[in-house]
């Protein structure tokens, strides 16, 4: 993933704590939410306005939902001490839930994982996994699609029979040719112009 | 265009795994519809910015907060605080941001009014519980920043408006005191906070707002104590009623003195009227009081000398006061009338003269108007013109102007309590189909287009053309029956008592009914819409009736409050009648039976354990009494954690004979141990949902019976201290028991416990299934259940001699009396999100594959095969099952982005997701509704049954065009050669 260079650079570069208490036994969650403006943006042939404003950070399932700033921080005050569960909510990304333990022993102690794949955090930044699309790509027309199809394999039989028999046939004894037009043609198979009205008239 | 023959054919091509929902992006539009709203409008705020386009911000009912573009009305921007995040107050600092205070003024944010970006945060403590208040001075400066006056939880903060930053804070730590005001004095650098203490004490605080300096603190007591709210009529007078309800106290506190004035209402009224409340206004030197019957405006004069402007019977609204200019302030003023609603502005000084008087005709099924917002604007001849919001009974949203209603937004469809559907008319010979296809020429030209399109052939404009073409295509919203049962009405009642009809097709409102049986009345104190039910369901031999639906209410919120019926035809939108019933409704059980009018009998249990039958005609009693020993039903009592199931025993024993109530008596009851187990969830198959077959081939052409019975209850249980949020419960303490039970017999079929898991639990059952969402605490992850339920009974019956001979039991009768052999098997599987809502796809003959409809915690919606949860998935499948369509075992379900049937859009708010069949064997109808609506069309097994919209006449023409030139290329040739043959 491209998702994970930038996030052990992070990582390094942070260094302010993510916890901090504010009274005896209710906590504030800060982190931070990047999403990546490279990842993958060129490819796509949409794009939605006012992304960063439409992220909803949730936590425990909906119990408290805060908002990013500008810069991608949030925060959620009053939460007691605990394993909590993160979820971003943002069209067009797939974030991992956040499982963050607050603990009440030693406030200031980061403990934050991915749920998903089970990385750690040290630092609570969260990025998407992988970008969502939620749209099939059009294929361009092409001829070997049609070809591909099940009509274009039927026309293709036909067009195979249709031009490869009489070479069969040509490569016949032509005396087994010859005994086998006879007996046709004293069967009278009904050609084509025959079967058709006009094929009367001559 | 059904086409039968290529069903199996396509079913065993659709049997890859592949996502089976999945658009394209000019798809979107096409089958499904998206709504946007907000709830009812609590508070407004109108922008006052000079440039760019005139805005209003708006807080709602649903904690939503929103920037509507006051010229027609659309949604700028919008944010759905979480549910406990209650918006307590908004306004706007500094012209360019939105300031929110919610969560009972504990969250402080302010948001960028252009485009409504979160700039910053705070969270206010306070010592205890308290009103809270948010004030946006214009004229208190602090070093450049614009202060936020802030009360609330007990504590007065200055904040600042650029940044949240908390400047100072005073604490109101007295234990009694209550505070009733905070008031800024323009052109002042004080605050004052009134309140009271102590039930008779009135406060008044003095306080710097540079450095929250408590300058002065007075008290007085009035031995007659206080009721309800006050109201502020100048910035150093409050009016407020004793504890009688009698007596009006005027309070002045000039100069810090507290000085006061009784007036008892009787003095002002000559007849007496009964006790008053105050309804609070903003607007100086008036005020009103409001008994049962009457409104009365009362003007202050001086210094506490009271008179009567106005009395009325009618149903009245008052806007704030809104200063335009110096010491001028004007508000508005509404009243009813029959069928229209007249608005005055007038000015606060001046009662009798009116700035402005209009009538607008107001539909009757918007009921009265609860609020209203008063804005100014200044005309082209320099007067003032004046623009009124107002939020009507039914949760609607309209502007007025110059006496027309300028837009209107229907807000109650953002609180939908129950959804159902109703077909449409059946066309007849007065419409005509013709018209649609009007022209054969336009129509091979559309065609040609497309066929265009699909070629890579066409251009922007040709794009642009092809798309608009299949969005409008007036086919989907016609207003009769289609052949493939696409179209019908959504039926929704919403909170504030209003019932909608939908067209699938686009999603308009067809017809709307504010429901007169939910209007406040003397018997009926506050009626609460409860469930709709489908009561007449037209077909066979009563073709002619209109279908209507049946509307359970009640008139109070404890369930032992009579109940109210009303009938509604869903063609016309007219009450039909309504029932008010002498007795309570707590269940109601629709039988599946109907009478010679195919009326639905339906049963009501009451608070007493008292059947109903309606409807109340003998036809229905003959049928009901046929049925007599087979009605059995289940009640949950939450609270002591008892199932129980009942049956019916007897007519009633009352003194007044009733052939329509019956006694119940109780079959059996399951407790559950209320020291470990509390219930969270129940949930049973849906009624109307057909099952093909029973029997279930697996791979080693072995057959499997599904243990299909309506009466399966599902209950999920957890451990007591785990029924709180997540994180507040370790994983040794807390546990999960799901159970399958009998709803006839009481038995427990089956039982498993899930240790170390907690809520909430989210489940769905069809046929022998059933899926659980709930929340790991060892793994911290949500996991998915699922249970599959078999009959052994019938396993002896694969032999085909057995058949042949006559030696099966298919023919025995079944009874849930004899015990069952039933053999479960389940399997476990991490999921990613949170849920708020599950379904499932549902078909007309229940053919189709099954999908269920995840609504997460994201507010989309996501479609999953049940493929994923099938409880005979190994983790190596042999060649047969691999056939057989068994997937891999995985430790986890896929997400995969294009089976979201929302695909880019959100449901915001999300409650619930209804599937309806259709009458296309292979579509499935869903509509998923929150603050937002969505609907669409599902084909869990792709559209074998019908050609895709994307298909090509065209194509199909030019092919057969071909295929005959061809044809007679071929002739002549064969022709001339013929007679090259004849020659020789």
């Amino acid at each position: 993933m491209a998702a994970v260079t930038p996030l052990l650079l992070l990582l390094l570069l942070s260094s302010a704590p993510s916890f901090s208490s504010e009274s005896r036994n209710a906590y504030n969650i800060n982190g931070r939410v990047k999403i990546p403006q490279g990842l993958g943006l060129g490819t796509k042939g949409y794009a939605l306005p006012g992304r960063m404003s439409n992220v909803k950070v949730l936590l425990n399932g909906g119990q408290n939902i805060t908002f990013l700033r500008p810069d991608g921080y949030f925060s959620f005050h009053n939460i007691p001490a605990g394993t909590h569960l993160i979820e971003v909510s943002a069209i067009g990304y797939f974030f991992s839930p956040v499982r963050v333990d607050v603990s009440a022993r030693n406030p200031g102690k980061v403990q934050a994982a991915l749920t998903e794949n089970r990385k750690g955090l040290s630092e609570l930044v969260l990025e998407p996994l992988r970008e969502e699309q939620y749209y099939e790509i059009r294929e361009p027309f092409s001829i070997m699609s049609l070809l591909k199809s099940p009509m274009g394999l039927m026309v293709g039989f036909m067009l195979a029979v249709a031009f490869l028999m009489p070479k069969l046939v040509e490569n016949m004894d032509p005396e087994e040719m010859r005994r086998a037009q006879e007996e046709m043609r004293s069967q009278g198979v009904p050609s084509l112009s025959s079967l058709l009205p006009g094929g009367a008239m001559n | 265009m059904a086409i039968r023959s290529f069903f199996l054919f396509i079913l065993f091509f659709s049997s890859s795994i592949s996502p089976v929902f999945s658009l394209y992006e000019d798809q979107v539009g096409l089958m499904d519809w998206h709504q946007q709203y907000i709830g009812k409008v609590k508070q407004a705020v109108f922008s006052s910015q000079r440039a760019g386009r005139k805005r209003v911000v708006v807080s709602t009912e649903e904690n939503v907060i929103a920037s509507l573009d006051l010229r027609h009305g659309e949604i700028f921007w919008r944010h759905l605080l979480g549910a406990d995040d209650v918006i307590d107050g908004i306004d706007i600092g500094l012209g360019k941001y939105v300031i929110t205070l919610s969560s009972g003024g504990s969250i402080l944010r302010s948001w960028n009014l252009p485009d409504g970006q979160m700039v910053w945060e705070s969270s206010l403590q306070g010592p205890k519980h308290s009103k809270s208040f948010l004030l946006v001075p214009t004229n208190l400066k602090f070093d450049k920043d614009n202060l936020l006056v802030v009360f609330s939880n007990g504590r007065l903060h200055a904040i600042s408006c650029i940044d949240g930053e908390v400047l100072w804070k005073k604490d109101f730590e007295a234990e009694s005191f209550e505070v009733q005001q905070v008031i800024l004095p323009p052109g002042s650098d004080l605050i004052h906070v009134v309140g009271f203490a102590a039930l008779s004490q009135f406060e008044m605080y003095q306080i710097n707002a540079k450095n929250g300096e408590l300058l002065k603190h007075e008290s007085a007591s009035f031995s007659s104590g206080f009721s309800g709210q006050v109201s502020l009529v100048s910035t150093e007078t409050v009016v407020a009623l004793d504890s009688t309800g009698s007596i009006l106290l005027t309070i002045s506190f000039q100069d810090g003195k507290i000085s006061s004035q009784q007036t008892p209402i009787s003095n002002l009224v000559e007849d007496s009227l009964g006790p008053a409340v105050i309804i609070p206004s903003s607007v100086s030197g008036i005020f009103a009081i409001k008994t049962d019957a009457v409104t009365i405006f009362i003007r202050v004069i001086g210094k506490g000398n009271l008179e009567v402007v106005e009395k009325t019977t009618h149903e009245i609204a008052v806007s704030d006061a809104l200063s335009i200019s110096e010491d001028q302030q004007a508000f508005a003023l509404i009243q009813h009338a029959s069928s229209e609603i007249h608005l005055t502005v007038k000015l606060a000084h001046d009662w009798d003269g009116n700035l402005l008087k209009e009538s607008v005709k107001m539909d009757r099924q918007r009921g009265l108007v609860h609020k209203v917002f008063i804005n100014n604007y200044i005309r082209t001849d320099r007067s003032y013109g004046f623009r009124v919001l107002i939020v009507m009974e039914d949760h609607s949203l309209l502007l007025l102007q110059q006496g027309e209603i300028v837009w209107s937004r229907e807000d109650g469809l953002a609180s939908i309590i129950d959804v159902t559907t109703s077909e449409l008319p059946v066309e007849r010979d007065g419409v005509s189909v013709a018209k649609v296809e009007h022209n054969l020429f336009e129509w091979l030209k559309g065609h040609m287009l497309k066929l265009k399109g699909t070629l890579m052939l066409a251009s922007p404009e040709d794009m642009a053309a092809i798309q608009s073409m299949r969005l409008k295509s007036s086919e989907k919203s016609k207003m009769t029956r289609d052949h493939n049962g696409f179209r019908k009405l959504l039926i929704v009642l919403t909170r504030a008592g209003k019932l909608f009809a939908l067209h699938t097709g686009d999603g308009r409102i067809v017809w709307s009914y504010l429901l007169r049986s939910l209007h406040k009345s003397e018997a009926c104190q506050s009626p609460i819409g409860l469930n709709l039910y489908q009561w007449q369901v037209p077909h066979h031999h009563a073709m002619d009736e209109n279908p209507s639906v049946l509307v359970v209410s009640r008139c109070g919120p404890s369930s032992d409050t009579s109940g109210v019926l009303s009938f509604v035809d869903t063609y016309t939108g007219k009450e039909l009648s309504s029932l008010s019933l002498d007795h309570a409704v707590v269940q109601v059980i629709p039988l599946p039976y109907t009478d010679s009018t195919e009326q639905r009998l339906h049963l009501l249990i009451d608070a007493d354990k008292h059947a109903h039958l309606y409807p109340k005609t003998s036809g229905a009693l003959s049928i009901f009494k046929r049925e007599f020993s087979n009605i059995y039903w289940y009640s949950v009592e939450d609270q002591n954690g008892i199932i129980k199931g009942h049956a019916l025993k007897c007519k009633c024993t009352g003194e007044v004979a009733d052939e329509f109530c019956f006694d119940t008596r109780d079959l059996w009851s399951v407790v559950f141990p209320s020291e470990s187990e509390k219930t969270i969830a129940t949930v049973t198959r849906k009624l109307n949902e057909v099952v093909h077959t029973q029997a279930k081939v697996v791979a080693d052409q072995d057959v499997m019976y599904k243990y299909i019975s309506r009466n399966l209850l599902f209950v999920a249980t957890v451990a007591p201290k785990g029924s709180g949020e997540i994180g507040s419960v370790t994983p040794e303490e807390s546990w999960l028991v799901a159970y399958l039970i009998d709803t006839v017999t009481g038995r427990i079929l089956h039982r498993v416990t899930h240790h170390g898991s907690q809520g909430p639990v989210h489940a769905v059952f069809s046929e022998n299934w059933v899926v659980y969402h709930y929340f790991n605490l060892r793994a911290h992850r949500y996991e998915m259940s699922v249970i599959e339920i078999y009959d052994q009974s019938r396993a002896d019956n694969k032999d085909v001699w057995k058949l042949v001979l006559g030696k099966h039991n298919l023919t025995s009768p079944i009874s849930l009396f004899s015990r069952p052999e039933v053999i479960t098997k389940s399997q476990s599987y991490f999921f990613t999100h949170s849920l708020k809502a599950i379904a499932v796809t549902s078909t007309a003959k229940g053919i189709t594959s099954k999908q269920l409809l995840l609504g997460t915690i994201g507010d989309q919606v996501l479609a999953l095969d049940k493929r994923f949860l099938d409880p005979r998935r190994t983790v190596n499948p042999t060649q047969l099952e691999k056939e057989e369509g068994i997937i891999p075992l995985t430790e986890s379900l896929p997400i995969i982005p294009q089976s979201y049937v929302t695909h880019a859009l959100r449901v915001e708010g999300l409650r619930g997701i209804i599937t309806v069949p259709a009458k296309l064997e292979s579509t499935t109808l869903v509509f998923a509704h929150g603050v937002d609506l969505f609907f669409t069309q599902l084909a869990p097994s792709r559209t074998y049954d019908s050609l895709t919209e994307d298909f090509s006449y065209a194509l199909l023409l030019i092919t057969i065009v071909a295929l005959v030139a061809a044809i007679f290329v071929t002739w002549r040739l064969s022709e001339r050669k013929e007679l090259q043959e004849k020659w020789r």
